[in-house]
């Protein structure tokens, strides 16, 4: 279990840059996930981590040690790569065994450890299997036991749920989770799906074109991202733009584009935003906070789309100027039809603003 | 103080210009054995008093024998390719898309001709359709006739054989290409109302052409090398046997001119075809085609259907039939009959008790053993730069590993005499020419892409996330490449492995300009003993060789069947 420090790491591919000035923290033990969409660097800064790129400027550190430029092979790490990558000339125990045969264990003691994970991950029966005999999932336990058994100081998982099928992945995805709690081991995991980073992690760091939007919680990233483009990535949103028309003690008085008025709180703010009366700002608010009926925020429109998936009824409501998503948990009431008017509010706690 | 010397290590092997280090040896062994003796030769071809006098000599309309050696060349080449065409592509749609009594042993046996070694299969054509050959006396004992009514020999013999022997490229590259063919093309084209003819035309024929194409540069290219095949007809004037005989009169000067304009044939067909095949695109693959083939339904054509099919399964296994039924004859016995009449075990007891009979195939065994050693240690480690590396120079290194195989074998035997016949560094001050070594090196010359191309297909396959994951479980480069990458591309490695052996046991062409007396590689001795009208001995010499071909073609079968399978 060690800390992981990386300062002023910057990878080039000719002119190109992968990540660029990267700055960033994960404590011993901790579950961090890099969350992004595709091509954000997210990938690149794990193989970093790794040792199978170097960075161009900058330094990594575990603990106190600098890796910048150790080899793969002396970092003591555990990978779970995206299509596992299984030795498929090898049995499940020889895949297990392989990282414990490079450190010269003794027979003994490798046959003791191998069996020990397989029931951990419960493939205790699986031993003598050839890869190619597996299941997805069953593969995917193995590459974990195959990075967990040479007891890693950091363990990385690089999108190791993708290849799994919808059921599957949530059941691995509570799976992984139960393992490294018990083990306790650091853990770093990169994804673009931002469920599996919600639900998986202790802090998330999103990035985009190579650089940190925010790091931070789950709740803080879900609550109070930095920018648009964190509210977006982050879960479903609806973005109102208004400036600002009055300051009245902790409350915001915001004038949108069509002239209604939202008011919503102070604090409820991203850090970067000044509040000066006439700022352009980006009121988020996500469809689930939305309420029917009259209330704080009132708002009155006409329904142009209707959705029933069971859990919820998601309406899209056109008030002229913008339109929001809304979505009421399920309460067996009549269901709204397109055209219909719709009378809606808001709480002033769940308005969030964003600057430009 | 260890720390230090850690991270200047870690510095050198980190450098820009380190992997410049791990590939100079296989740039120098490119340089010193493909590079330098063919430039030996160049220099050579342009020796004498007056610049070009060579080059002139070759061209001059006054005394025609070299231009009409090219001109024989190119249209010998020309007809064999038309002729493998047809063979070739009408065979793959015959197996592929019909069914009819006799496919199924006519598409084991379709190919055989490619376990035939090249002198043993004009060997056999000789005996069963040359002047003496069984089938003309069998016509003439039967009519009663002063002469044999017909004989294969001269520019058709020539083209028959080429015609047997390398319709197989097109057949190859036919098949596949039929097999990834999408049957609904056919079908869409049917359906929106064309007739069988504009199917083919406008649908079948455009499809195949890629692939024909491909192969007619192929065929063209091996034709203008084909050596065995007009000796054994006596057709002298072609390019090879120009070399030949300008190398036996001692003229080396004018065999390496000749050398070097049959090598730019070659090397120009390698670049057309290098360029063909990278612009060339594979066209639909799409998912589970089914195979079906038309059952041939109407009598008569089913009647004549099994006629054919008997008579090319017949024209198939003869030339083997014919080897193993002479390599039993006494030798000298044989005259004016139409099959031998005396018939004896001696021939294959001799080959392995009798000294001098068995000296040639240790010979053989030990310069293919070397040569192939070579291949292995050079093919790997070319196909795992190539493939993992990342450095200038990449394309260069592909075309110098090509160019000896495009070469003909008597032109890289000229390069060998042009360069080692003196001492020079790469042969560490030694004449090779007149050693043993020198046929080790031409089989390794001649065989460099066969396990590079083959090792670095199933390395092209290997996922690179394996080798990652294997180096991030703590294992070191070199232990990396012993339990993953060797054993992952194993079956790659072997099968060139096996292809570059089985070849360097029977090469012939290079080897007959440049053998040494004491060291007499087999080919050759099959060669000489014909000569010395021994046909019992150079069949049982035959018979042994299509033997190991057909070993080394199963082991390979059956290790491509039982791997592990690639990469996920």
């Amino acid at each position: 279990m060690r800390s992981v420090r990386i300062e002023n790491v910057s990878k080039q591919f000719g002119q190109v840059y992968g990540v660029k000035d990267l700055n960033l923290e994960i404590k011993a033990g901790e579950f961090f996930t890099f969350l992004g969409p595709s091509g954000c660097g997210k990938t690149t800064t794990l193989r970093m981590l790794a040792g199978f790129y170097y960075p161009t400027k900058g330094k990594i550190l575990f603990d106190d040690r600098d890796v910048t430029r150790l080899q793969p092979n002396k970092r003591n790490i555990g990978m779970v790569f995206q299509n596992y990558a299984l030795f498929p000339h090898m049995t499940v125990d020889e895949n297990i065994a392989f990282g414990l045969q490079v450190r010269k264990f003794s027979k003994a003691e490798i046959q003791h450890r191998v069996d020990r994970i397989r029931g951990q991950v419960h493939l205790a029966a699986y031993g003598n299997r050839k890869i190619n005999e597996l299941s997805g999932g069953q593969q995917q336990r193995v590459a974990l036991a195959r990075a967990l058994v040479i007891e890693p100081d950091i363990l990385l998982l690089d999108e190791p749920l993708s290849n799994l099928d919808a059921k599957l992945r949530e059941e691995t995805r509570i799976e992984i989770k139960r393992i490294q709690s018990e083990l306790g081991v650091t853990t770093i995991y990169v994804t673009h799906d931002q469920m599996e980073a919600m639900s998986m992690s202790d802090r998330i760091m999103v990035m985009e074109d190579g650089n940190i939007k925010q790091v931070g919680t789950p709740q803080e990233i879900y609550h109070q991202p930095k920018d648009r483009f964190v509210a977006n990535f982050i879960g479903e949103t609806n973005l109102i733009e208004g400036s600002i028309q009055a300051i009245k003690g902790e409350n915001v008085q915001v004038r949108t584009v069509n002239g209604h008025i939202l008011t919503g709180r102070k604090q409820q703010s991203s850090p970067s935003l000044t509040h000066m009366i006439g700022d352009k700002v980006f009121i988020s608010i996500r469809p689930e906070s939305i309420q029917l009926g009259t209330g704080e925020n009132t708002l009155s429109g006409k329904i142009t789309f209707v959705e029933f998936t069971g859990i919820s009824v998601n309406y899209i409501v056109d008030f002229t100027a913008f339109s929001l998503k809304v979505m009421l948990i399920n309460s067996y009431d009549q269901i709204k039809k397109i055209g219909e008017d719709i009378t809606i509010h808001m709480a002033q706690d769940s308005l969030y603003f964003l600057g430009e | 103080m260890e720390k230090q010397s850690v991270s200047a290590w870690t510095r050198i092997f980190h450098a820009n210009w380190f992997v410049y280090v791990l590939i100079s040896p296989l740039f120098l062994v490119l340089f010193a054995y493909v590079v330098y003796p063919f430039y030996q030769t160049f220099i050579q071809s342009f020796a004498g008093d007056e610049a070009f006098f060579h080059y002139k000599k070759f061209f001059d309309i006054a005394s025609p024998a070299n231009l009409e050696a090219l001109w024989t060349s190119i249209y010998i080449s020309f007809v064999s390719v038309i002729c493998c065409a047809l063979v070739g592509v009408t065979m793959a749609f015959l197996l592929e898309r019909y069914n009819f009594p006799g496919r199924r042993i006519l598409s084991v046996l379709v190919l055989v001709p490619m376990a035939l070694p090249p002198l043993v299969g004009v060997l056999s054509f000789s005996f069963l359709y040359g002047d003496s050959g069984i089938f003309p006396r069998i016509f003439q004992h039967l009519f009663g006739l002063d002469h044999v009514p017909f004989a294969l020999k001269g520019i058709w013999g020539v083209i028959v054989v080429h015609t047997f022997t390398m319709y197989t490229y097109f057949y190859l590259t036919a098949s596949a290409a039929i097999k990834g063919l999408d049957p609904a093309l056919e079908e869409a084209a049917t359906s929106l109302g064309a007739g069988r003819i504009r199917v083919w035309t406008k649908v079948i024929l455009p499809m195949l052409t890629p692939s024909i194409v491909a192969s007619s540069l192929l065929v063209f290219m091996i034709s203008m090398a084909s050596y065995t095949a007009p000796l054994m007809f006596g057709v002298e004037r072609t390019m090879t046997m120009q070399i030949y005989l300008s190398r036996t009169n001692g003229n080396l000067e004018m065999a390496a001119t000749q050398s070097m304009i049959l090598s730019f044939v070659s090397i120009t067909f390698l670049i057309i075809m290098r360029w063909y095949q990278n612009r060339r695109n594979y066209q639909n693959l799409s998912k589970g085609i089914s195979v079906h083939r038309s059952e041939v339904s109407s009598k008569k054509v089913k009647i004549l259907a099994t006629i054919a099919s008997f008579a090319g399964t017949l024209i198939l296994i003869l030339p083997i039939l014919v080897l193993i039924l002479i390599s039993f004859s006494v030798d000298g016995a044989w005259k004016t009959q139409i099959l031998p009449t005396d018939y004896t075990i001696d021939h294959y007891i001799a080959l392995f008790t009798d000294e001098r009979t068995w000296r040639p195939i240790w010979n053989s065994i030990q310069m293919g053993v070397i040569a192939t050693l070579g291949n292995i240690i050079f093919g790997v480690a070319a196909a795992y730069a190539m493939v993992r590396l990342n450095f200038k120079g990449k394309t260069l290194l592909d075309i110098l590993i090509m160019v000896p195989w495009a070469l003909p074998g008597t032109v890289v035997a000229v390069n060998l005499i042009a360069a080692f016949s003196t001492e020079s560094i790469f042969s560490f001050n030694q004449v090779l020419i007149g050693t043993f070594w020198i046929l080790p090196l031409a089989y390794f010359i001649r065989h460099l892409p066969l396990v590079f191309r083959s090792t670095s297909a199933s390395l092209v396959q290997l996922d690179q996330s394996i080798e990652e994951a294997s180096r991030g479980l703590g294992a070191n480069w070199w232990y990396t490449f012993r339990r993953i990458v060797v054993p992952l591309t194993f079956t790659g490695i072997l099968a060139g492995t096996l292809l570059a052996l089985v070849q360097s046991f029977g090469e012939f062409v290079a080897s007959i300009l440049i053998y040494s007396t004491s060291t007499i590689p087999l080919s050759v001795a099959i060669f000489q003993k014909l000569y010395a009208f021994k046909f019992g001995t150079a069949c049982a010499y035959g018979v042994l060789q299509i033997c190991l071909i057909l070993v080394v073609l199963i082991i390979s079968e059956k290790l491509s069947k039982g791997s592990a399978g690639t990469a996920i």
